[in-house]
């Protein structure tokens, strides 16, 4: 499997990262070399085994489903580029 | 003053509850230290005021005969820590500027034990890189040199700050994280003991995220008792953290002395690895014979999905990053680019605030998550991460801890493999299975490379059983005997 400038360009959308034009074959071949690389786990049969789902076994703990923390907006928002009112601003989505 | 500095850990702290000196003066000899080496590059924010004020506060306790385990013992925190009040920005111009008003829950134990705070450490942006080359605040630079070569080395990374700080005698001790070998590469390359603990030992809550089923914090430091020591106060249960460990934990610096007669130590031969310096594997075999001489038994075993790791871990890695990395977006913390439009808002934000290593593993993470591709990749390489596990298994029938080297080279030039990723990337070729599978792994200084330059080995261990990876490494240490140090070229 391969990508070319379209996937590139497809994948930075998904992932909201501009990449500016003159960037996108170089980033394919970048990622075509690691892509090309990490292909050698194909040479393994996994086909019996269960995919790692906790590093350690363990069952995650579980609590009260109650409010134990809050009340504290001022400090949420402190280190936003722009506020309002405890709010955080962004452009407009909606007309 | 310069004198106290070179002492270890424990011996300033043991100088300190014997009142041979205060944590002021202690304190005063670290921040001038660190003020005369910011050649070096190793301190991103450098905190005197708060370090003065926590070394008095420590002499008030220490006078009255009180105080914790690291009562006055200046430290330095990798960037990757939420310090409160104090800017964290884990390398990365995404997060200039970032105070945070928490503290990771790490850091507040060592306040709560006593430890004084320095500064801030130069780190990989966003621990991403084995060289500290990726730094938004430019590399670190080793305080070693090759004889007297003025070529500007790696300290290794993500840890590179904290590496250099520890060795240039600069802190007595410093908080590192490990990813992939983040901890104990840079440790090798730098004459330094650093250990990954068993995932879920250290809380991970107030650590910036980068892959979170591989992160995990732990020490570096100047000697192996200095290293159980700080990881001590490290280590702890944490309900904040879904994954912490709800363990009691031991004393490690006890488990220094302990002999390792009828120890069973494993050598992997899948870690003789083509192309690696022989000199890499005459200093593994000294270890071999160090280990053997002190009383344990050499076994071999094997681990045969070695090979498969870092290719699974350059998925797995960063699949979670690009999840983690998603909340940089311009609009609750950090960098923010002017749009009127939302989206081009976050694209631009994340292309101006992410550096270019940053950018090239989102993107990776966020193919292999993508539809059509996550089985492909993301699965396999998960399945791949259960055969790695089960070979330790398997090899830990047959022994009680694992010897390796730590890193396949001593430190390289800044600019050397800067443009050649996946070299890079084969720098954690001894540690990063170790992560893979959850498990603790220490690098202790064990000789030095033709150029003059430290090299380390690597001992793993089972899982939660640290203690036994202080014992055969303080063994290591001992027979090594490893006294080199940097000759002193920075100055201010």
């Amino acid at each position: 499997m391969s990508v070319d400038e379209k996937t590139v360009r497809r994948v930075a959308r998904l992932a909201r990262l501009a990449i500016p034009e003159e960037r996108l074959a170089p980033m394919a071949g970048e990622l075509n070399a690691i892509l090309a690389w990490v292909e050698q786990l194909q040479e393994l049969d996994t086909s019996a085994v269960e995919p790692m789902t906790s590093v350690r076994p363990m069952r995650l703990a579980r609590r009260k489903d109650v409010v134990t923390d809050g009340g504290y907006a001022a400090d949420i928002v402190a280190n936003a580029p722009r506020t309002e009112d405890n709010f955080f601003v962004v452009p407009k989505v909606v007309e | 003053m310069r004198e106290l500095l070179k002492l270890s850990l424990s011996e300033a702290r043991d100088g300190l509850r014997a009142k041979s000196f205060s944590s002021a003066e202690l304190t005063a000899a670290s921040v001038k230290a660190i003020e005369s080496a910011r050649e070096l590059n190793a301190f991103v924010v450098e905190t005197p005021e708060i370090a003065g004020q926590m070394a008095a506060a420590s002499d008030a306790k220490l006078a009255k005969g009180e105080g914790g385990a690291l009562e006055g013992i200046p430290l330095g925190i990798k960037d990757l820590f939420c310090t409160k009040g104090v800017q964290t920005t884990a390398g990365s111009k995404i997060l200039k500027g970032f105070k945070p008003v928490y503290e990771s829950t790490i850091t507040s134990q060592l306040w709560a034990a006593g430890a004084v705070m320095t500064g801030k450490l130069n780190m990989d942006e966003f621990a991403m890189g084995s060289s500290n080359e990726t730094s938004h605040f430019g590399p670190v630079v080793n305080p070693w040199r090759r004889g007297n070569d003025a070529t500007k080395l790696v300290p290794g990374g993500s840890s590179g700050g904290s590496a250099a700080a520890v060795a240039a005698d600069l802190v007595f001790g410093a908080t590192a994280t490990d990813t992939g070998g983040s901890i104990r590469q840079p440790a090798s390359v730098t004459g330094l003991v650093g250990i990954k603990p068993t995932y879920g030992r250290c809380s991970r809550w107030g650590v910036v995220a980068f892959a979170s089923s591989l992160d995990q914090a732990g020490p570096m430091t100047r000697t192996v008792k200095d290293c159980a020591i700080l990881l001590r106060e490290m280590c702890g249960f944490d309900p904040k953290d879904s994954t912490s460990v709800d363990m009691a934990v031991p004393d490690f610096e006890a488990s220094c002395t302990r002999s390792v007669k009828g120890l069973r130590i494993g050598v992997p031969k899948e870690y003789r690895i083509d192309g690696v310096p022989a000199e890499i594997d005459a200093l593994w075999e000294q270890g071999i014979a160090w280990l053997k001489d002190a009383g344990a038994e050499i076994v071999e075993v094997s681990l045969p999905h070695t090979k498969y790791a870092l290719p699974a871990y350059y998925i797995v890695a960063p699949a979670e990053a690009s999840s983690n990395l998603a909340r940089y977006d311009g609009v609750r913390y950090g960098l923010r680019a002017n749009s009127d439009d939302l989206t081009e808002m976050y694209e631009t934000t994340r292309a101006e605030g992410f550096g270019r290593e940053v950018q090239r593993r989102i993107l990776i993470g966020t193919y292999v998550l993508s539809a059509g591709y996550y089985d492909a990749y993301y699965i396999k390489a998960q399945k791949v991460r259960t055969l790695i596990a089960d070979d330790f298994t398997r090899a830990y029938e047959k022994c009680d801890a694992i010897l390796t080297p730590a890193s396949p080279s001593p430190a390289f030039g800044i600019g050397e493999k800067a443009n050649d990723p996946i070299s890079m990337y084969l720098n954690d070729v001894y540690t990063v299975t170790v992560n893979l599978a959850g498990l603790p792994g220490i690098a202790v200084p064990a000789g030095l490379s033709k150029d003059g330059l430290p090299l380390g080995l690597q001992l793993i261990g089972r899982a939660f059983d640290e203690e036994t990876l202080f014992a055969a490494g303080a063994a290591l240490e001992r027979a090594a005997g490893f006294v080199a140090k940097p000759t002193k070229w920075w100055t201010s």
